[in-house]
Formats: C-alpha cells, sequence, structure tokens
C-alpha cells in the first residue's frame, strides 16, 4: 500500500480503493459529511480526538440522572457505528495543554481557541491519514456556521497552517470552496456534494432525512466546555490564582463537577451537588482534603490549595455544612480527611449572610 | 474460576476514558481472551456495545447494579 497522496508524487492518479480519514464529532454535519462520500463509495474511516474538553454529556455522567432521562453517550461512537466506518479514537489531551493556554489565533467568546484547536485536530488527522495509508481528509466544516473557524477567511488558514491544503474536502461546503485535489483527480464527484453555508441547520436537517439519518445529537448543544461560561470562569480563577496558565487532567475534570467557591485566595473549595457527584469528586481525595458531615446528610467537600491553617478548614468545614441537612442546626459534626489523617470537628454552619457571594467561582 | 483473564477498573472515570482504557487493556489480550470492565460512567451502557461492534469484539455481558455496571467482553479478530 503506497502512503497517502498529496505527500507523494510517487502515488497513482487513480488508486483501485480511495480511501478517506473524516474528523468526526457524532453531530450531525459531520455525519452527513462522511455519508456524502460513502454514498460515491469511498472507503471512509473516521477520527474522533479527546482534547478533556468534550462535553460528551459529562454533566449527565457525573450527577444524578433525571428520571426517564436516556443514558449519555459518546455521539462519534454511535455516528461511527450508524455510519458502518471505522472510528480512531485518539487522546490529544496531553498536547492540547499549549493550544488552550497560548493559542496563536486567540479566543472566541470565552476560553475557546477554536481555530487553533481546528488547525491542530486537522494538522493530527492529516498525519494520521499519511501514516495509515488515507488519500485525503475531510471535516463537516459549513462555511458561515461558527464565528471563529468556519469562515471564508479562516479556511484557508486552516489548510495552510495545518499543512494540507487541497487534500481537506469539506463535503457539506464544497460548491462554495475552490476545488480539492480529490476532486480534480476525479476521486471524488463534486456534483455529489453539497454547498451549504450560514448557521442554519435545515439544508443539513433535509438532507438528513433524505439519507434516511434519525439518530443525531440535538444541534443545540455545544461540544466543547471551553465555550462554556461557566466553565471558562472556573479556568480562568484557576490560572489566576496559581500565576500560571497550565491544567491537569484531574483539574479539568475537575472543574466540571459541583459548586466552586473560593472564599480565600489561597484555597477553594468542591462542594457535591448530589450522591453522584459526592462519588465523583470523592475519587479526586487524595492530595486535597476531604470534608464529610458525619451524623447527618450533607455532601461531600474537597479543599484544594493551601489548606493547613485550622481557621481555613475550619471555615470550610461551616460552609460545607451550611450546604448540609443540619444548616438549620446549631451544630453539625463534620470528618475531615487529609493526608491519611482523620479527625472530626463540631462547628456551626455558616449562616446566609455571611456566605459572601463573590466567593462563588 | 472467573471465565475472563483480566480485569479493567475503570471506576470513577468518564466518557470516553472507560473506551481508552479498555482498548488498551484489550491489546494485551489473544483472539477470543474476555475481559471484565467495572465502570460507573452511566455512558458505559451505551458505548461500550457500539464500541464493540465497530472493533469486532464481542459484548458478552452487561450488568447494571445502582451506579455500577459490570461488562464482560470478548476480544475479536
Amino acid at each position: 500500500m503506497v502512503a497517502a497522496t498529496g505527500m507523494n508524487d510517487a502515488m497513482e492518479e487513480k488508486p483501485d480503493r480511495i480511501r478517506a480519514l473524516g474528523l468526526l464529532s457524532g453531530g450531525l454535519d459531520s455525519t452527513l459529511a462522511a455519508r456524502l462520500l460513502l454514498e460515491q463509495g469511498i472507503d471512509v474511516a473516521c477520527v474522533n480526538f479527546h482534547t478533556g474538553f468534550c462535553i460528551q454529556s459529562h454533566t449527565g455522567a457525573i450527577r444524578n440522572p433525571k428520571p426517564g432521562a436516556p443514558p449519555p453517550r459518546h455521539d462519534a461512537l454511535h455516528a461511527a457505528k450508524n455510519l458502518g466506518v471505522k472510528l480512531h479514537m485518539v487522546d490529544i489531551s496531553a498536547d492540547y495543554v499549549r493550544i488552550v493556554t497560548d493559542p496563536k489565533h486567540g479566543y472566541g467568546k470565552h476560553l475557546n481557541p477554536c481555530l487553533d484547536c481546528k488547525i491542530f485536530m486537522v494538522a493530527k488527522a492529516w498525519e494520521m491519514a499519511k501514516q495509515l495509508g488515507y488519500h485525503f481528509i475531510f471535516t463537516g466544516e459549513v462555511l458561515g456556521q461558527r464565528p471563529m473557524s468556519q469562515r471564508r477567511d479562516t479556511f484557508p488558514v486552516i489548510d495552510r497552517e495545518a499543512g494540507v491544503k487541497g487534500w481537506l474536502l469539506r463535503p457539506l461546503t464544497a460548491l462554495r470552496m475552490p476545488e480539492t485535489e480529490p476532486e480534480q483527480r476525479g476521486w471524488v464527484d463534486r456534483n455529489r456534494l453539497e454547498g451549504f453555508s450560514g448557521r442554519g441547520r435545515k439544508p443539513q436537517m433535509a438532507l438528513a432525512e433524505k439519507l434516511g439519518i434519525t439518530d443525531y445529537p440535538s444541534p443545540a448543544g455545544g461540544c466543547c466546555f471551553l465555550t462554556d461560561e461557566n466553565y471558562a470562569r472556573k479556568l480562568r480563577d484557576l490560572w489566576n490564582f496559581r500565576n500560571t496558565r497550565e491544567y491537569t487532567i484531574e483539574d479539568i475534570l475537575l472543574l466540571k463537577a459541583g459548586r466552586h467557591l473560593r472564599p480565600a485566595p489561597h484555597f477553594k473549595l468542591m462542594i457535591g451537588r448530589d450522591q453522584s457527584e459526592n462519588l465523583f469528586l470523592s475519587g479526586f481525595r487524595q492530595g486535597r482534603v476531604m470534608i464529610r458531615t458525619k451524623n447527618t446528610a450533607g455532601p461531600l467537600t474537597l479543599m484544594e490549595g493551601d489548606t493547613t491553617a485550622p481557621e481555613d478548614r475550619l471555615l470550610a468545614c461551616r460552609i460545607a455544612a451550611r450546604y448540609s441537612k443540619g444548616k438549620d442546626q446549631g451544630k453539625v459534626v463534620m470528618t475531615i480527611d487529609s493526608d491519611g489523617f482523620s479527625e472530626t470537628l463540631e462547628v456551626t454552619p455558616l449562616p446566609a449572610h455571611e456566605l459572601m457571594d463573590h466567593w462563588h467561582v | 474460576m472467573s471465565d475472563w483473564q483480566l480485569d479493567v477498573d475503570v471506576r470513577g472515570l468518564l466518557c470516553p476514558l472507560p473506551i481508552f482504557k479498555t482498548d488498551q487493556a484489550l491489546a494485551g489480550l489473544p483472539v477470543g481472551g474476555r475481559a471484565r470492565i467495572l465502570a460507573t460512567d452511566p455512558g458505559i451502557a451505551h458505548d461500550l456495545p457500539a464500541w464493540c461492534q465497530i472493533n469486532g469484539h464481542a459484548m458478552v455481558s452487561l450488568v447494571n447494579k445502582g451506579r455500577l455496571w459490570t461488562a464482560i467482553v470478548e476480544k475479536g479478530t
């Protein structure tokens, strides 16, 4: 097998079997893009990248499920299953840190480095395509659909900076774009591609209906926590108080769960909002102080930062007690676990008027 | 005697990490070998069968008790 074309002059003009690798989020657009190429008899496989910030129903997975709610699922897996294509699931979370902390093209509305993210993923996919013998790559991008990365002036930037110029096909919007190499070589029939543009979803939904695609996620939800205002605020808070823009995978997972309060610059509390969040947070107790109510129902609280001062631990316990069933009792007994040691402390739950609004991250 | 050769404990991990860990663990098994997966992410109920189907593995069983899912997966070719 000859390696993917584009970079290999020895490649024959018309291979027996055209192979394409697509970036698949599992949303409607990337699913349709894959399906359009499958309809042309192209051998399609897909890749899905894990950045650590993918939403993928994480909130639903952490918190108690709402009665009757379907279980959360990984959209790309299910789209690949329905399409009948191979899915490469690739963890890029470690390399992705520099994209989030220092994006060349800046952030969108919140901490979303959409253009840098797209360039990074396209470059990764093209690298994989070359290694695995795919002839070109494709995405479900639509001209004008996203304000930062899916614009007429940013598509060429993506192609150029990802080193994939001419070899990235966008089947849903191809008729509005210059012909790509796969089209020019006759590998892909341009007449069977689309010319969608703009933020509307009706053309995609009509095409889905025509192709018999009915199982796809709602287009309303975002796919990345970095576009979420609340999440971005928590990440900024983490960076501000650590004085560095670095993060670990643990950090970004913890930002997804619980109430976050910062009563003082040097420590933060993460307070579970239900039994499932308590369970989730308890998995991160190592290296942190874990606070629980002893004789009454209440949240599991993690204390992070400089947690050694007794007065800070007392305040943390009083805040945690505030969110327990014993909040109106005179005293609540709390258990504090830290570095393998356990102690109990009887505290007065913090009254509402002493819980400062600005503590909430 | 258990009818699996490998335990994959992904309790506390969120999607897609249980799938990544299962994928890595199965790489060390021969075809026909079985792994038991313990998970707390409810997404496993949908994701593991889909992943098995895509990759040619057999989903032997999947049992849910409260917040714990226990699955047996047999490695395919």
